[in-house]
């Protein structure tokens, strides 16, 4: 079953993609939706039918040299699992949604079949998403990493007329490849230390690297640390942390059902699920979680304050999507994996909503995406409106503080929240509840930017905004469903107390290992007895981590205080778009060059350019012109003009010379060789 | 069939002869005759060479297939094949029927344009398969007389300049082989190199002029080797002819260096250099591994700034072959296999990448980058497979690409972490070179009036691409068929290679003592 879940969209992306001519392009179209759709049914009964035994099965063979063995492998744990119904279930819906948004494109000329192309692309992100979460092994995970990588850089790139697209496209997957350098690296580390590549074998061995120091460049680190750092690097790439950001806005220029699926709900989570599976490395490396959580908490403030001023609607939820993702970063840096895990489940369905929703707006207003020419929307396309509005109190935290009831973000978010404090990352702590309130005034602003107020800008497109099809609203109301109630239904396997999140996670509890009797086997402390070994079930918490029970056990002012910066920000945004609209302009005017530094995104884009793409390109023409022409080529053609001459007055020849003195040098050369061979009675 | 190798090798070749005997005339018949007689020739060539890849026992690290004969004036004429050489044997003949199939458009003397590429065949399977180090040296220096050909009858406006800068590099190399091939005669007696292989050459320091050399008679030798063999592949800083020599050189010939003749300087290094002068192979690989990653860093940027298309891939095919380099002298398993997997991958890639390039550049007459742009809302199928190739070139998982660069890294990793960290970074680089020239290219709005009809590929282009298509993923997803056949002689190498380190080391202490 695993086998289908994995190959279905694979199968379906080459028969649309290369078939569509043969079946035509409805059927193709439909072809890859059913296929994902197959795929989705058969990962919810994994997951629910999931028993915490992880199971393997094996493919074939992959690279194979010396004491590196490498296999194609489908691995089913609970980690697995939750990403399976994540990636499918936004996967199938995102397709039907795409029938609707697709339907019709100005970017395409009279007859040419777009359609088949884009569904396929799909279709492939999917199976390489897939792949990417089953993997047995961390070159197989690189390989669906890379993957993903791939689809995106197609799928950004769609509209391949549009040169901001292509550039788009090329900046993403460069800067991907920035992190995968880290990444590549990281995997010789644990190849190095652990001489093998299997998840199993490296868990196992991640004690005894934890041990050891390795020199790597300079220094002598901690060889758990080196990985540590390495691995997070990659996933800074693809989930779009500070200094790797910078692809994820542009990315937008990708059509909106794309940004759903891949640049909020799947792919860029991908590196927080990297970084949770390998949580037995990471419980051993301190230095590296101290980063993630640093690099964590910065970016969820820094894309929260870049996000409050942005204009561009499908830009507001990217930076959203950035900051949410430190958010699960910071969460993974605490040690806290699984609170991570569920922020990454309901924020895959409330951004997935809140970006289908937003794709829904363009689509009613004619592909206008700037928020300035939007307003007073509620009537003409309710739906749309109802489905942005839960999405919004589900990515802003609405729920009865101090309970377990309210939207999915509610939960988890606050879960987050909590283990940063139980995790003594106070900083974090409060850079997480500032930029909550963050959070609320610029999901707020939006809403009220899109749907109250005067209408704005062309007078004639709002008059033809009009509500999307059904095969559009289904969806939204499908993930509506998911921002809802995903929280309240998972909260207490992914955040209840600690012998619930264990028989989650397929973590043997304390009595089993004990009643085992293999106590003897595991060395260590005494204390390590009744905790499970790196390797058993999907995640490993080291007996120390106590950051989720302290979180648990958190003062009430701490649970509060997420929600408490919630209505902050609504208050604010009520303020200034409702109440007195004239006033985020006089704001905006009075701190200017604050604007200004937010609204270019802190000038990341522009520092890059200027100490790294110029300067690249730069460097090239001057090693071409300079290295290779003045100094390698200067130097032989002045050697050259010494010998060349001797030869030629040789040959006799100018034209073509050198050719002859080179066949006449070699075998004057072995003539020479052979005489004296037979002289010296060398040879037999 | 004893002397298999013997036939494939000089299949080509009579059929050179024939041509060159018998076909009359030059008019367009003849000229047909001709490519369908080479074409006929090398898909023989290339059927043949399947009983040798199906009768190869990979469990046998020895020579295969050997046969040897005395020849001339008390040489001796061995061939054979063992895990390194097989591969390269039959990359050489599946790919030369698809470089015939490139030339089908010319009709500048193709009777002799088919000789040379038929006679370059020859040359090329005997490098790979001579087990005497006299047949070795006139393959290997013979090889370059039909590619200066090529070049100099068939290339460019620049030709001559390409052809004279590709000869003073390579000559200066040879004549310091030759040298050392001579002291190696003088030292064990015999030009065989199974017996070579065997042969330990002596490492002890040498004083000359008061100047201590470590490593000695080894070290000398490696480096009169290195130098042609560095040459050849070609190694920063004596690349530079690399780049002007596929600029001029005609499509075929572009494919036959970037694919084949590269790889020769690898398999030198791989059958000379490593094994025989371990102690020296030892002193150097820090120079070797330094020049390779400055290889990697500085030919991508380089690339970086190209405005010709065969320029960019000629740099990106040196920067690729600098993995080659560092990965046969970390001399460890993950190294070596991979630099193996990466010269039978880069023949795959880099040939078809040039096959890009000629297939725009039959329709448009230039090469340069800013002459196109849009061509995938004409050429769909070309846009397909350039971005199947561009992918490959950048190492992505899936593709072969991937397996060469991620093996000689594992390879490198171990042995010193900053070669590998500077080494990866071509990861990066080369994903903005190949995506650059991608995007000018392909990709964009259609505005050139000039491209306005150009045609998508046609049966022939398609029938060409396929086989190098099926290679590259195949080979990305199952590498296992190149490194089951490969490991076991890699091992052995490493093994003897090891073993000879340790008895060296043994010597010099019991000389000190």
């Amino acid at each position: 079953m695993e086998k289908i879940i994995l190959f279905a969209p694979l199968i379906g992306s080459i028969l649309c993609g290369f078939g569509y001519k043969m079946i035509g392009e409805k059927a193709a179209m439909w072809l890859t939706t059913i296929m994902v759709f197959l795929a989705m049914v058969f990962s919810w009964v994994v997951f629910v039918g999931f028993d915490g035994e992880t199971r393997q099965i094996e493919l074939f063979r992959f690279i194979e040299s010396g004491t590196l063995s490498v296999d194609w492998a489908i691995r089913v744990d609970r980690l697995t699992a939750i990403m399976l119904i994540v990636v499918t279930t936004v996967s199938a819906f995102v397709h039907l949604y795409s029938f609707g948004y697709m339907a019709h494109d100005d970017n395409w000329r009279e007859g040419e079949s777009y359609k088949p192309r884009f569904f396929a692309y799909l279709s492939f992100f999917t199976f390489t998403m897939l792949a990417l979460v089953t993997a047995d092994n961390i070159v197989q995970l690189f390989f669906g990493w890379e993957g993903v990588g791939v689809a995106s850089y197609l799928l950004i790139g769609f509209y391949y007329r549009k040169p901001s697209a292509n550039a788009a496209a090329i900046k993403a997957f460069v800067v991907n490849r920035v992190g995968d350098f880290g990444f590549l690296l990281g995997i010789f580390a644990i190849y190095f230390l652990a001489d093998s590549t299997r998840f199993e074998d490296i868990f196992a061995a991640a004690p005894a690297i934890a041990e050891t120091q390795m020199t790597f460049l300079n220094g002598t680190w901690n060889a758990a640390d080196v990985i540590g750092v390495l691995l997070f690097i990659g996933a800074m790439g693809k989930s779009a942390q500070l200094l790797l950001h910078t692809w994820l806005p542009d990315a937008m220029e990708g059509p909106t059902p794309v940004s759903a699926l891949i640049h909020a709900a799947t792919m860029v989570t991908a590196g927080v699920f990297l970084i949770c599976r390998m949580s037995p490395i990471m419980e051993f490396a301190p230095n590296a979680q101290a980063m993630i959580v640093f690099v964590g908490a910065l970016t969820a403030f820094f894309a929260a304050t870049v996000g409050l001023v942005q204009n561009d609607i499908k830009r507001v939820i990217a930076y959203s999507t950035c900051s949410q993702l430190g958010y699960m970063f910071v969460a993974v840096g605490v040690g806290v994996y699984s609170a991570a895990m569920f922020h990454l489940l309901t924020h895959a369905f409330f951004k997935a909503l809140l970006f289908l929703g937003a794709g829904s707006v363009i689509h009613a207003m004619h592909h206008e995406q700037d928020l300035r020419n939007y307003g007073g929307l509620r009537k003409k396309i309710p739906y749309t409106f109802w489905a942005m509005m839960i999405g919004t109190l589900a990515i802003t935290g609405v729920g009865i503080p101090l309970t377990h009831i309210g939207f999915a973000g509610f939960l988890s978010k606050d879960a987050i929240i909590e283990s940063a404090w139980g995790g003594h990352a106070y900083l974090a702590f409060w850079a997480l509840v500032i930029a909550a309130a963050m959070t609320s005034f610029y999901s707020w602003r939006l809403m009220f930017m899109t749907f109250w107020g005067e209408a704005r800008g062309d007078r004639h497109t709002h008059e033809h905004a009009h509500e999307s099809p059904l095969n559009m609203l289904v969806p939204l109301g499908v993930l509506s469903v998911g921002a809802v109630f995903a929280g309240m239904m998972w909260y207490s396997d992914f955040f209840g107390d600690h012998d619930q999140v264990n028989r989650f996670y397929g973590i043997p509890s304390h009595e089993a290992v004990a009643e085992a009797g293999h106590g003897d086997d595991i060395h260590g402390a005494d204390v390590a007895h009744a905790f499970a070994m790196p390797g058993e079930g999907a995640l490993y918490m080291a007996p120390d981590n106590h950051a989720m029970d302290n979180a648990h056990h958190a003062p009430q002012w701490v649970k509060a205080a997420p929600f408490m910066a919630m209505l902050a920000g609504f208050f604010v945004a009520f303020t200034f778009y409702i109440q007195s609209p004239d006033l985020p302009g006089r704001t905006a005017r009075m701190f200017r060059p604050l604007y200004l530094f937010l609204l270019n995104k802190w000038y990341f884009d522009e520092l890059f350019d200027a100490i790294l793409v110029t300067p690249a390109r730069n460097i090239g023409r001057a090693l071409w012109k300079g290295g290779d022409g003045s100094i390698i080529d200067g130097g032989i053609n002045g050697l050259a003009m010494g010998i060349v001459p001797f030869f030629t007055r040789v040959a006799g020849r100018i034209q073509s010379g050198y050719l002859f003195h080179y066949a006449f040098a070699m075998v004057i050369g072995i003539a020479v060789f052979i005489t004296w061979m037979m002289l010296a009675g060398g040879a037999q | 069939m004893d002397n298999l190798l013997s036939i494939i090798t000089f299949t080509p070749l009579i059929a050179a002869v024939i041509l060159g005997l018998f076909l009359r005339g030059d008019d367009a018949a003849a000229q047909k005759n001709a490519k369908w007689l080479a074409l006929i020739a090398t898909g023989a060539t290339f059927l043949v060479s399947l009983f040798v890849l199906v009768g190869f026992d990979p469990s046998d690290t020895g020579f295969q297939f050997v046969e040897e004969r005395q020849w001339l004036m008390g040489l001796t004429y061995k061939m054979g094949v063992d895990g390194i050489s097989v591969l390269f044997v039959m990359l050489t003949t599946f790919l030369m029927p698809i470089t015939i199939g490139a030339c089908w458009n010319v009709t500048h003397r193709v009777k002799e344009y088919m000789i040379m590429f038929l006679v370059l065949e020859t040359l090329m399977l005997g490098v790979f398969c001579a087990l005497d180090m006299i047949l070795f040296y006139l393959f290997f220096e013979g090889g370059l007389i039909p590619m200066f050909l090529i070049i100099g009858i068939w290339g460019g406006k620049e030709r001559i300049y390409a052809t004279f800068k590709f000869f003073l590099y390579t000559f200066l190399g040879s004549v310091l082989m030759l040298v050392a091939m001579v002291a190696m005669y003088i030292d064990a007696g015999t030009t065989d190199i199974p017996t070579l292989l065997t042969h330990q050459f002596s490492a002890g320091d040498i004083v000359i002029g008061g100047k201590t050399i470590v490593g000695g008679m080894q070290t000398l030798m490696w480096l009169a080797f290195f130098a042609s063999f560095a040459v050849k592949m070609p190694m920063w800083p004596v690349h530079t002819w690399l780049p002007d020599a596929h600029v001029q050189a005609p499509t075929a010939g572009s494919v036959v260096l970037a694919a084949i003749l590269l790889k020769m300087g690898g398999y030198g290094f791989l059958r000379f250099s490593l094994p025989m002068f371990p102690v020296a192979s030892d002193i150097w690989a820090p120079l070797v591994f330094w020049l390779s990653a400055i290889a990697i860093v500085y030919t991508s940027l380089v690339a970086l700034a190209q405005e010709d298309m065969k320029k960019l891939i000629a740099y990106s095919s040196v920067a690729h072959m600098g993995y080659v380099t560092m990965g046969v002298f970390a001399a460890n398993q993950q190294g070596v296999d991979g630099a193996i997997f990466q010269m039978i991958s880069h023949g795959f890639i880099s040939g078809a990448l040039f096959l890009c390039v000629g297939v725009i550049y039959d329709r448009m007459h230039t090469r340069e980058i800013d002459a196109y742009g849009g061509l995938v809302n004409r050429m769909p199928a070309y846009a397909l497979i350039f971005m199947l190739f561009t992918m490959a070139n950048v190492g992505l998982p899936g593709t072969s690409g991937f397996i060469g660069e991620f093996l000689t890294l594992a390879g490198i990793f171990q042995v010193n972490t900053w070669v590998a960290a500077v080494a990866a970074l071509g990861v990066i680089l080369s994903a903005g070179y190949a995506l650059w020239l991608y995007r000018r290219v392909v990709f964009g709005d259609l505005i050139k009036e000039s491209l306005r009809t150009i045609s998508d590929m046609g049966l022939r282009e398609r029938a060409m691409f396929a086989p190098l298509v099926a290679m590259t993923l195949l080979l990305g997803v199952y590498p296992a068929l190149v490194t089951d056949i490969i490991g076991p002689s890699v091992e052995a190498l490493i093994a003897n290679y090891e073993t000879a380190l340790i008895e060296a080391e043994a010597a010099v202490r019991l000389a000190q003592n």
